[in-house]
């Protein structure tokens, strides 16, 4: 009659383990995460007329946009890369982090009907946005690859270098990051609302200091004073390193690539133990 | 039998008004606590969950030190008024909240009938909300495409499963979700039957379900209800929750008692004095009214399964003759349900001194709602000794009276026991 106390598949407690994610149960609950990748993916763009040509539309005006202000109008050299490669390159790869942090930070707030309802590990959300931003983020790869031959003909002389193979890691670094601040952001949204404001201009902003529309260089030789800031920022590595690896140009260091890494790891780490002190009683202040 | 479930010592703090202005100043002074390793500080204070009572404090415990254990196969009723903590018990158990101390330890699957069509997207088919819902639910995508054919069976949307769910009628959407969670498999099953009332027809459908899961497959249920004729019939334990706490655990006809006797201490609820209020004239002075059971505890909740008993206390100053006081029985929204008279008694002449008048409304009459108790005296034709004053409230608790095995709200101001006879005819 006397069961061992270990026998029991599951306890409710008020106890948080510092870090505790339980890998287990998130493999267990797969196929939901499959599933949620495929509802985002499938309905985005239900009852739209353009559909996923929008994915298309944003990033090329932008680029266009951005190759009259700042290259045009303000002369910023991109090397002998056209300049609307250059800039597509950076927004491609800024979109899927700003689209990673922007989905993930409201989180607790936009999925309260259902999180009050059922459990399932709360971390599956966050991690259906960047898994489905994926999608999104190879759409707009493929346009790039699709000016990247046309400029080839072109008579540019372009070409990729073997920095290509970090291409996942880089991406992966990407997804850390959205992921970590995304969901430290989430966690103090479901008390403080004053975040939700914050991350939409925040975001925009980030933006001009991650070298989107300028290369790295410029800013040491323009403004050395705040370098820094650029050059201290991981998403200016990644970006810089994304632009490198394809096109050749910018400057790459091991360094700034092991401190990007370590950054996106400890940033992720720190969302994970925020998110998760938060996901068992937020609903009781959501 | 094993302990399936384990419920001890949790209890569930809430904060008060509103969450905003101070919260951030007291989650700092928490965590100062916690940092040099002392309790909470907000956690020894709050109030009992007294709804009626204005709050003094800012924090209120929902339930406080409530143990209990299940074991595999049981039906638990979970009993108790509004407000006693039974929701939040629920939302503890399905973990969509955290106790705020104590822990619940489960061997099974806890799922619980509220999450129909959790997950639901409108703009996907039937058959991929299927799956969604499914997933959401915990089941695994095998499990769920091997009960597919089931699911849209019962269902019955067969011809509109490849259409999007937005395209659906209410009642369609509502009988996918059914579907899906009635297929779910869980080790230990939680219904609230006070959450799923506004659609009959669902009602009925997820209790026939539950007597199904509990009656044939032996499976653990946790059942939550203000119907005591279901309890009754479905439960073979219950617990009863009183302003967040445990207040008896047992048998659940024991429960039951217990839950409808609560109330018999209260002063003033079934018993109304009114000595002071000097009501009648120099002939005549009523004294008191009061609501018994058949033993004379005066109680206000009554099974439709009771009599119930009034009692009319009054005191004659000088012998009259052709009274009668009236007990006029009324809905709470005024509509006259009957009228019953002491005429034959009274009519004769009462003596000088105090009398007690006794009736009893017998058993399967009133329908499960509030009925107030109003009254008054007089000679007929001749004068009016009492005004009609609503004297008392009763409330009427379920037992099935309509005449059918579903446990259900039927229709009416009345709902007395009919018997029907079924004749062969050859």
């Amino acid at each position: 009659m006397k069961q061992p106390e270990d026998d029991w598949l599951y306890e409710i407690s008020p106890k948080r383990k510092f870090i505790y994610l339980n890998f287990k149960e998130i493999w267990d609950y797969r196929d939901l995460l499959i599933l949620f990748v495929k509802r985002d993916i499938v309905t985005v763009y239900k009852q739209t007329i353009l559909g996923p040509l929008w994915y298309f539309i944003q990033p090329l005006f932008t680029s266009v946009i951005f190759t009259l202000v700042f290259n045009n109008i303000a002369n910023i050299p991109t090397g002998n890369v056209p300049p609307f490669l250059f800039n597509l390159a950076g927004i491609t790869a800024w979109n899927y982090f700003n689209q990673s942090l922007t989905q993930t930070s409201n989180t607790f707030t936009a999925n309260a009907g259902i999180f009050g309802k059922v459990y399932f590990p709360r971390v599956i959300m966050p991690l259906k946005t960047v898994i489905s931003g994926l999608f999104k983020f190879g759409i707009q790869l493929s346009i790039l690859i699709v000016f990247y031959i046309y400029f080839l003909f072109q008579g540019y002389d372009l070409r990729p270098n073997s920095n290509l193979l970090l291409f996942p890691v880089y991406v992966l670094m990407m997804a850390l990051l959205g992921l970590g601040a995304g969901m430290t952001i989430s966690a103090f949204t479901t008390k403080y609302r004053d975040l939700t404001v914050m991350v939409g201009f925040a975001t925009s902003l980030l933006m001009y200091i991650s070298a989107v529309p300028y290369p790295l260089s410029e800013v040491s030789e323009k403004i050395p004073e705040l370098a820094w800031l650029v050059k201290y920022n991981p998403l200016a590595q990644i970006i810089e390193g994304f632009r490198y690896m394809i096109l050749d140009t910018g400057i790459f260091t091991w360094s700034g690539f092991f401190y990007t890494m370590t950054f996106s790891i400890v940033l992720f780490l720190v969302g994970l133990v925020v998110f998760n002190g938060t996901e068992k009683n937020f609903i009781d202040t959501v | 039998m094993s302990v399936i479930l384990k419920a001890e010592n949790i209890s569930k703090q809430y904060r008060l008004g509103t969450v905003g202005t101070g919260t951030l100043s007291h989650d700092l002074n928490r965590w100062w606590h916690m940092i040099r390793g002392k309790e909470d500080p907000y956690l020894q204070v709050g109030g009992v969950n007294d709804r009626s009572a204005v709050a003094t404090e800012d924090y209120v415990w929902a339930l406080r030190d409530i143990n209990f254990e299940v074991k595999q196969g049981e039906v638990l009723g979970i009993i108790g008024k509004n407000g006693a903590g039974k929701s939040t018990l629920l939302k503890l158990l399905s973990r969509v909240t955290a106790p705020t101390t104590g822990t619940i330890k489960t061997k099974g699957r806890i799922a619980s009938l509220l999450e129909i069509g959790t997950g639901f997207h409108p703009e996907l088919t039937g058959r991929e909300n299927i799956f969604m819902n499914g997933a959401v639910l915990g089941m695994k995508r095998a499990e769920i495409k091997a009960k597919l054919e089931e699911i849209i069976a019962f269902s019955g949307c067969e011809m509109y499963i490849d259409t999007p769910v937005k395209r659906y009628s209410s009642g369609m959407t509502v009988r996918l979700g059914f579907a899906v969670a009635a297929h779910l498999e869980p080790e230990i099953l939680v219904v609230d039957e006070v959450l799923a009332v506004g659609d009959a027809e669902f009602q009925k459908k997820a209790i026939g379900k539950m007597q199904d899961l509990s009656m044939g497959e032996g499976r653990t249920v946790l059942f939550v209800s203000h119907n005591m004729g279901s309890v009754r019939s479905l439960c073979t334990r219950g617990i009863v929750l009183n302003n967040g706490e445990l207040f008896f655990e047992g048998e659940s006809s024991n429960a039951i008692d217990f839950y409808l006797n609560q109330d018999s201490t209260e002063v003033g609820s079934g018993r109304m004095n009114f000595t002071k209020e000097n009501l009648g004239n120099k002939e005549l002075k009523l004294l008191e009214a009061s609501i018994t059971d058949k033993i004379g505890r005066v109680r206000t909740t009554f099974s439709q399964s009771e009599g119930i008993r009034v009692h009319i206390k009054f005191e004659v100053f000088k012998s009259i003759i052709g009274m009668r006081f009236n007990l006029k029985v009324k809905t709470t929204s005024g509509e006259d349900v009957f009228v019953t008279s002491s005429h034959f008694v009274t009519k004769g002449g009462v003596e000088k001194g105090v009398h007690e008048l006794q009736l009893e409304i017998p058993a399967f009459l009133l329908n499960m709602k509030r009925y107030v108790f109003s009254l008054n005296a007089g000679i007929p034709g001749h004068k009016i000794i009492i005004e009609p004053i609503d004297t008392l409230f009763v409330d009427i608790v379920g037992e099935n009276a309509g005449g059918s095995d579903f446990v259900e709200k039927w229709p009416g101001i009345v709902s007395p026991k009919i018997k029907w006879i079924l004749n062969e005819k050859n």
